[in-house]
């Protein structure tokens, strides 16, 4: 393991176990997330990349383990609490409120305590840029959205919290080619803002293109963890755990 | 089709009965909206079916005679009913539900059913067994056919009319209305807004207990105040939510008023005490044919 | 399954059996009517847990099987004279069966808290009936007669004492506890335990889960209808009040709180709660049932697996 987790983690996972009623899904995960970067976490089906971001995001508590943000340990703080200190979750299908409008699903991580409105005019703005589609689509309810749009909104949603990271779960799952790279581009403009990002994919050569670092789950644990550029699709590392 | 005149000059005949039975229906249609909207807020955000609602009516009821023993103003009964009871069921909900969240829906039916159980008894030791009255806020009746129709009851449906449109408006619009209703959709995503679940919980039990009180008082006129006064409309209330489709709060002021004029007008032919059945023979009809409720478009 | 543990739970069993029949001989009067009434709302609170601990349905419509046992003993007390026991037996049953029956056909198809919610409604239906059909049921005042003799009329009959009537009582319910044991252990109890576990893959395996819940529901409903002949017997009197959903309420309070799916824990719940109301309405009069309704809350949020629950394998066994 060539690489090196960050002296000053933005985000720290520390030997977590995690279980789903008697399955023992995490058997003592361990990975970190500097500020501003970018980390890939790969692995099959059902290795438990979903819950290792569950598990950062206060959904899900761990029986074993801590959770550190900015230093501080947060494992028994509620998802709330870590949404208001900067971390956002994007989940795999998506979950946008399907109920709400367009704007009203913004609204959910725009209306904060605290923020001016200038501030939340900007931030709009900025989103609307990125996601022109967004803005058409402002007053429409989510459950009329297409797949590629919901994905969109599921992330603008995101940026609304200003966060400091992004938990990014499978963001190209069931989406047609031209929208994955629309999702390269996105992760390469969160990560200009300086915002990081820890991305769990199925889709290998995107991971290791748009991350610095990369790790490699299997069965509930951290199996291999090195530098993205010095991975390659065809490694034998990549087949051994990825392979079909 | 001589069955169809026969009974069309059967009502022209009777138009005056029916007409006062619509009223009727319909006044005590919207006090059972209020009390049936705040059951159906409550499952619809946290699955907890409410079983003290009854006894927050009753409560909203009582706190109404004492203030207005005590003030004079039946206004104020009502606003500072609504306060207290409001209160009173973030309370309950801190204390008895929350440690309850995420367990078995039966533990929550139990609690409920404790809480209103101590309710109960709570009334009946502090004021007795002896009905209490609420004296109108102003009398004053307008001639219906030959019937002398008070316009309190008027003024009752109305304003529930328009409580109910407030909480619509509330809902519908405003940062509260949005985190209420992105949590009933989906809690877990609420959380991962930042939306402070936990606290949307206990805002909506206030907002349900301080409406059950509202309607309490509201409707304290009509009938006698006494400590039971909750039993029968907590049925009644259930049997509102379900048939409107549970978690649906159109659905449940619709049926509301849907069920009370059946029973208004089966209580032309029947005695009150009977035409209730009307009402559980409309909820096992849904729950045979449409369980999802009768007012929801397709069902899930 | 060690047959030493299991021969502990039937000497544990002999021990309170052999307890509850000398406890008549040396308690007072009092004591004694309350015991068998422990013991009649015991067995209520059993049949619910037929329902609720091994079936996984949790059902408020026993109020409509108690009333109804109840008032067709008080049918056949008053219609057939001389009063005769089995009679009265027989019509309570018959009485409860149908409406449990009629019910469970319309009930079973329902998940969850819709079938909870029309188990209650069908309470409150029958409630309507029997308090405004003033002429059969006598209405809000109820039906009195008297108690009929044991024994078979025409051949032998001897009339009931306070300790015969707990002795009568005690072992229709140990026969009736020892009866449902014994079907929870059978394959059909194993279905409904399946039932109760995972609904949709017991259906899968191709078991006709609606059938099976609609008996449970008639099992059920005979056993909270016995519980109404037995209170009948005691009381000599039968009223609406005991077809109100409250009544339905207690039965799953005390289930729940003894212990679901140990059949033994409804006795324990009904007990307790009994004892509870009896000790708080010495020093608080009418109004104990605000800190029995106290101790109960605190019971569900902290004790949720009810006094017995600890036992429940064991119980099982």
């Amino acid at each position: 393991m060539s690489a090196q987790p960050p002296a000053q983690p933005l985000v720290a996972v520390d030997d977590i176990h995690t279980f789903y009623g008697k399955s023992h899904i995490l058997h003592g995960v361990s990975l970190a997330v500097g500020k501003g970067e970018v980390v890939g976490l790969l692995g099959r089906n059902g290795v438990g990349k979903s819950t290792t971001l569950k598990t950062i995001m206060g959904l899900v508590q761990p029986s074993q383990g801590q959770v550190r943000f900015e230093g501080k340990a947060v494992t028994s703080l509620p998802a709330h609490k870590l949404a208001r200190l900067g971390i956002a979750y994007v989940p795999e299908d998506r979950r946008i409120f399907k109920l709400l409008t367009v704007m009203e699903n913004l609204r959910t991580g725009l209306d904060r305590y605290g923020v001016s409105e200038a501030r939340k005019q900007a931030l709009l703005g900025k989103v609307f840029e990125y996601f022109p589609v967004l803005a058409e689509r402002r007053n429409q309810a989510g459950g009329t959205l297409s797949g590629g749009e919901q994905q969109m909104l599921a992330i603008a949603r995101a940026m609304m919290l200003e966060p400091k990271i992004v938990l990014l779960d499978e963001p190209t799952e069931g989406l047609m080619p031209r929208m994955v790279s629309q999702i390269k581009q996105i992760i390469a403009v969160l990560n200009r803002e300086g915002v990081a990002i820890l991305l769990v994919e199925q889709n290998v050569p995107l991971t290791l293109e748009a991350s610095q670092r990369v790790y490699i789950m299997e069965k509930g644990v951290v199996r291999h963890h090195a530098v993205a550029s010095e991975l390659n699709v065809n490694d034998a590392v990549i087949q051994q755990y990825l392979g079909v | 089709m001589d069955y169809l005149s026969l009974v069309w000059d059967w009502m022209v005949s009777h138009r005056d009965i029916i007409v006062i039975q619509t009223i009727n229906g319909v006044v005590t249609g919207m006090i059972l909206a209020l009390i049936a909207s705040g059951l159906t807020l409550i499952f619809g955000i946290m699955d907890v079916v409410n079983f003290a609602h009854g006894e927050l009516f009753m409560l909203g009821a009582y706190v109404g005679v004492v203030v207005l023993a005590t003030s004079g103003s039946f206004w104020l009964a009502l606003v500072l009913s609504t306060l207290v009871v409001a209160l009173l069921g973030a309370a309950l909900q801190i204390t008895t539900l929350r440690p309850l969240l995420g367990r078995d829906p039966l533990t929550t039916i139990l609690a409920t059913f404790g809480i209103s159980l101590v309710l109960q008894n709570y009334a009946l030791w502090q004021f007795g067994p002896v009905p209490r009255k609420i004296q109108e806020p102003f009398t004053g009746q307008f001639e219906l056919f030959y019937l002398v129709y008070p316009w309190y009851r008027i003024v009752i449906a109305l304003l529930s009319a328009g409580i109910i449109g407030g909480l619509y408006l509330f809902l519908k619009y405003g940062t509260y209305g949005i985190w209420i209703r992105a949590t009933t959709q989906d809690r877990v995503m609420a959380q991962a807004m930042g939306i402070p679940v936990p606290w949307v919980h206990t805002a909506v039990f206030a907002i349900g207990a301080g409406m059950a009180a509202a309607s309490g008082v509201l409707f304290g006129p009509l009938i006698g105040v006494n400590h039971a006064m909750g039993l029968d409309w907590v049925l009644k209330a259930f049997i509102v939510v379900v048939v409107g489709g549970m978690g649906n709060l159109g659905g449940s002021i619709a049926a509301s008023i849907f069920v009370s004029l059946l029973e208004a007008y089966a209580a032309i032919f029947v005695s009150p005490a009977q035409a209730i059945i009307v009402s559980f023979v409309a909820l096992i009809l849904t729950l045979l044919f449409r369980p999802t409720g009768l007012f929801v478009p397709t069902p899930k | 399954m060690s047959k030493t543990s299991h021969t502990g739970y039937w000497i544990a069993f002999g021990i309170v059996l052999a307890l509850l029949i000398v406890a008549p001989l040396v308690l007072p009067e009092f004591w004694r009517r309350f015991l068998t009434e422990i013991l009649i709302w015991g067995l209520l609170a059993m049949s619910s847990d037929i329902l609720i601990g091994y079936t996984g349905m949790v059902s408020f419509g026993h109020s409509a099987f108690f009333g109804l046992g109840m008032y067709g003993a008080a049918a056949a007390l008053l219609m057939v004279k001389p009063p005769n026991l089995w009679l009265a037996i027989l019509y309570g049953l018959a009485g409860s069966a149908m409406v449990a029956g009629f019910v469970a056909y319309f009930s079973t198809r329902l998940r969850d808290i819709y079938f909870a919610i029309t188990t209650l409604i069908f309470s409150q239906i029958f409630y309507v009936i029997i308090f405004t059909w003033t002429e059969v049921t006598g209405g809000e005042n109820g039906l009195t007669f008297s108690r009929p003799q044991f024994g078979i009329p025409g051949l032998y009959t001897v009339p009931f004492t306070s300790e015969t009537l707990h002795w009568f009582v005690l072992a229709v319910v140990t026969a009736s506890y020892l009866v449902v044991r014994r079907i929870t252990q059978s394959p059909f109890g194993m279905v409904l335990q399946s039932i109760r576990e995972n609904e949709a893959r017991t259906r899968a395996i191709g078991y006709p889960v609606e059938r099976y819940k609609i008996v449970a529901v008639m099992l059920s409903g005979l056993f909270a209808g016995l519980a109404g002949v037995l209170y009948a017997l005691q009381n000599r009197f039968a009223a609406p009040d005991f077809v109100y959903f409250l009544i339905s309420g207690e039965a799953v309070i005390f289930n729940v709180m003894g212990g679901i799916g140990t059949l033994v824990g409804p006795f324990f719940g009904a007990a307790f709660f009994l004892l509870l109301r009896e000790a708080f309405s010495r020093f608080f009069t009418e109004y104990y049932l605000i800190p029995v309704g106290i101790i109960f809350i605190l019971m569900v949020i902290f004790l949720p697996q009810g006094m017995l629950g600890f036992a429940k394998r064991w119980l099982n066994r």
